[in-house]
């Protein structure tokens, strides 16, 4: 089976119901894309099929055929996505494990909506969970990413 | 500790900070594992290398705390290296750094003194040097930025690394430390270390390692603790492309303390061949002692159990007496569920047993004792025994327990192969050791007057003791009730507090803050009741009840001993002064005159652990979708002196996020011995649209002794959310989780 994986060609010969996620870690070994669940509840295996956010943990290879993959590792090709910086800039992780997942569906909501209200950012990310509680911080990052005010978590603690 | 320094290097081939292959080059301090290059390398965590490198070792694992930026600041500052260009290494599993268990809020607040001490050493011997060649007094000399300066001249760290390495290592408790105002980096905001990495994918966590001939194991587990399979379909499973090997492992005798729960590996050439294995497998379960075990009704014993006087703890006066003879009595139940970690990334642990060694990556909390039980179920020696520490996608106390390291050597060995044992979510929710569940009967006597007179605090939960003497643990113990029972500051005169009966049927173990969430939603919210009984401003109440600012002595608290999270009583005392200052700090902030209005109202707790003060206010408001939502929170903590005050805010917001989660959600619940809940479908987190709007959090300013971090500012979370809700809507949640009483 032929894959494009961050604007490569990549061929794997695997079960084509073997979700997008196992392809990528085990056979690609693009470890960036997170298990969180396996059943496409808390977002960490988000990736994009051509430019759309999908839960690669429960979309099998196969769909994927004759379609662009961008994982984490390809979203830029050194880290300067407006919102990679932006999540740097607001200090954004804590343990870190989700986040790939929700940089890549934040980035599938401004591919969309350049400038996404509150709620707007809230609706897109609700897919994603963090369990460390950087949501304010996403928020914030997200903001600043769109290039809106935002109140910014940092300089709003004391 | 005398040590054989041919042993293979800690950093043989990974280190999270790209170490590399750590080659033959020893420093001069005998216990310290090989880093790479030369120079003076006169403890376990500092080298500096002649090429002016500082490396730095981080031996606490990293879980979102900041423990690899905070470590690091000490050591940094004290040696004068210029922070942003150290190299820090992640130390591996090895007695040599001390304790390396990373819970209990501890990395800081216990190696605070002796991490700057290591620091300190260093710099003393490239002064030293540095001072010899300029002929000038060590005092004249500063450290600073990787140089050594005196008079406008300077010696980069690196021209000094080599002859300073040929000096004797100073007695580091005789090195002087610097005085707080030179301070460059501790107490301030500081980089985030891994950010760069973690936003690429580049980071490495415990399912991230990549070996050559890597297979994938899952393991079907039975699902009530101490059972095991009376059958299996091992061809069915085989018949799976991809599928090498089917592994029985043993089930574990109790006490269960860190040990694997046996089960069924299926391991495969990936991932999902091993899932689909492992579907295919048609086990037939025994459960065990434990088949029985149903959590509701578990319940309805503790609740029997707290109706009756238990084991007195803490005696002040005479309680008993003075509620009898009380004007007014007021009196509540409380009851929380267990509590799973739910950490975002599974237990996850990858080995490589051959030749009578066991080489093992893992994100594990606590590599010492993974080292040991590795060592233990293969029957080797623990010096054959290396573990690597990743990144940890989220710890909460869960990945101090290595029964998953185990499993990834054990099943390593069984086939001959390097393998990764992976966790699903399933297995993570229905194999955690979970938080006790617990029922609390608070009651308190008024006089006449409308003043406290006496209080009666009795709880029961199964106590983490079980884990490790089994059944011979049947009632609280101290470790739990240090934790928001017996350390309460109450200024009444009558006072006592109970441990009734509570046997363990299930694993529990410790999840962040312990047993503090469970007795903190109690008596937060108990104190809260007498305020509305009394008919007083909740603040002024929990003042009252608090007293005066004093140091809180064990004969006022009516106790013989409190652990007290292992420190001193004169170093840490219970401060009330700083526990009402927080409050005041928080009330300020959050406007607490203001506290119902405009269809949102406030609620307060306060509570002091790990040693730390923390006091948070709550905001919720009903949407017009007839929902209640939190949109507002306030965090005012004095942890004494903190390091990255950057990560220490993030741990108190992200500290008032988990603290809704548990309160609002995220139970567990068991019947016949197994747990109902599988997934984040039916275990519910809190999600972005669910979190506040704002999360206000204030560090108190504070150059006393360190004091944790991680988990204090979890407790008041949830009691200062029932507290809002009851001026909200008039209804007291006493049982947890919120959810099953309102529609948050």
């Amino acid at each position: 089976m032929k894959l494009n994986v961050n604007g490569v060609e990549r061929v794997v010969e695997v079960d084509p119901e073997m979700p997008i996620l196992w392809a990528l870690r085990d056979i690609l070994g693009l470890t960036g894309t997170k298990f969180g669940c396996g059943q496409a509840l808390c977002g960490a295996c988000t990736v994009h099929l051509d430019g759309e956010g999908i839960r690669s943990c429960v979309t099998p290879v196969r769909r994927a055929e004759g379609k662009q993959i961008t994982t984490i590792e390809g979203l830029s090709p050194d880290g300067s996505h407006p919102l990679q910086k932006a999540w740097v800039s607001q200090c954004v992780p804590q343990c870190g494990f989700c986040q790939a997942g929700q940089i890549m569906t934040a980035a599938a909501l401004l591919a969309k909506v350049p400038k996404p209200s509150a709620e707007q950012i809230d609706a897109s990310m609700s897919g994603n969970l963090c369990r460390c509680g950087t949501y304010l911080r996403i928020r914030s990052a997200i903001e600043e990413a769109a290039g809106l005010k935002g109140t910014s978590v940092l300089g709003g603690s004391k | 500790m005398i040590r054989n320094l041919s042993r293979r290097s800690v950093l043989r081939g990974f280190g999270l900070a790209g170490a590399g292959l750590a080659l033959g080059c020893f420093g001069k301090h005998k216990d310290a594992p090989a880093l790479p290059g030369n120079g003076l390398h006169p403890n376990v965590f500092v080298q500096v290398g002649t090429d002016g490198l500082v490396t730095l070792v981080c031996h606490r694992s990293e879980m979102g705390q900041g423990v690899r930026s905070s470590l690091p600041a000490l050591l940094a500052d004290e040696l004068g290296a210029d922070l942003s260009k150290v190299k820090v290494v992640q130390g591996d599993g090895d007695k040599v750094y001390g304790d390396q268990n990373t819970d209990g809020s501890s990395s800081v607040r216990k190696r605070y003194q002796d991490l700057r001490q290591a620091g300190a050493t260093a710099r003393a011997m490239l002064v030293s040097v540095a001072a010899k060649r300029w002929k000038v007094p060590e005092s004249a000399c500063a450290a600073r930025m990787g140089q050594v300066t005196c008079a406008g001249k300077s010696f980069g760290f690196g021209e000094l690394a080599d002859e300073a390495s040929k000096l004797a290592i100073p007695d580091s408790k005789k090195v002087a430390l610097r005085a707080e105002s030179e301070f460059q980096y501790i107490g301030k905001e500081l980089p985030l270390l891994d950010g760069p990495d973690l936003v690429v994918g580049r980071a490495v966590f415990g399912a991230d390692i990549k070996l050559p001939g890597l297979l994938i194991a899952v393991i079907a587990r039975p699902p009530v603790v101490g059972g095991s399979a009376i059958s299996f379909n091992a061809q069915k499973a085989m018949a799976v492309p991809g599928v090498r090997k089917i592994v029985q492992l043993e089930a574990p005798a109790k006490p269960f303390k860190f040990k694997p729960l046996g089960g069924i590996a299926v391991v495969a050439d990936n991932t999902w061949a091993a899932l689909r294995g492992r579907a295919a497998l048609e086990i037939v379960w025994n459960s065990g002692d434990n088949g029985s075990y149903d959590s509701a009704e578990y319940k309805a014993q503790l609740l029997q159990a707290v109706k009756k006087p238990g084991k007195s703890w803490r005696n002040v006066g005479d309680s008993d007496a003075a509620l009898l003879n009380a004007a007014k009595v007021v009196e509540a139940i409380y009851g929380t569920p267990h509590y799973a970690h739910a950490t975002m990334e599974p237990p996850c642990a990858t080995a490589r047993f051959s030749d009578g060694r066991c080489e093992v990556w893992a994100a594990t909390q606590n590599p010492q004792s993974a080292r040991d039980d590795v060592a233990e179920a293969l029957k080797i020696p623990p010096d054959k025994v290396d573990v690597h520490v990743t990144l940890l996608g989220g710890g909460f106390g869960r990945k101090s327990k290595g029964d998953f390291v185990t499993e990834a050597a054990l099943v390593s060995k069984a086939v001959g192969a390097p393998v990764r044992l992976q966790w699903t979510r399933e297995d993570d929710l229905q194999n955690d050791y979970y938080l006790s569940n617990s029922v609390q009967k608070l009651a308190a006597g008024l006089d006449s007057s409308g003043k406290v007179t006496s209080w009666l605090h009795r709880t029961a939960f199964p106590p983490i003791t079980s884990l490790f003497v089994g059944d011979l643990a049947k009632a609280p113990d101290i470790g739990g009730l240090q934790q928001g029972v017996l350390d309460v500051p109450l200024d009444i005169p009558n006072v006592r507090a109970e441990g009734c009966e509570a046997k363990a049927y299930t694993r529990i173990g410790w999840l962040r803050s312990v047993a503090n969430v469970y007795h903190a939603f109690a008596v937060q919210s108990f104190i809260d009741e007498i305020a509305h009984a009394r008919k007083v401003d909740p603040r002024d109440n929990l003042l009252e009840i608090i007293g005066p600012a004093r140091k809180v002595s064990l004969k006022e608290l009516g106790v013989e001993k409190l652990p007290n999270y292992g420190a001193s009583l004169d170093e840490h005392p219970i401060d009330t002064a700083r526990l009402r200052h927080v409050i005041d700090r928080v009330c300020a902030l959050s406007r607490w005159s203001d506290r119902v209005k405009d269809g949102r109202t406030l609620g307060l707790a306060a509570h002091r652990s790990f040693l730390a003060y923390v006091a948070v206010v709550v905001s919720v408001v009903k949407s017009p979708d007839g929902r209640i939502r939190v949109d507002e929170a306030w965090s005012v903590a004095d942890a004494g002196q903190v390091v990255n005050l950057e990560r220490v805010r993030t741990q108190f917001e992200g500290a008032v996020v988990f603290g809704l989660s548990v309160g609002m959600y995220g139970a567990i619940t068991m019947k016949a011995g197994a747990v109902e809940q599988s997934n984040f479908h039916d275990h519910r987190l809190l999600r972005i649209a669910e979190a506040p709007r704002k999360i206000h959090v204030e560090i108190v300013e504070s150059h006393g002794a360190p004091c944790g971090v991680g988990e204090p500012g979890v407790p008041p979370v949830t009691p200062a959310l029932a507290n809002a809700l009851f001026a909200l809507t008039g209804q007291r949640v006493r049982d947890l989780p919120i959810v099953n009483s309102l529609p948050v």
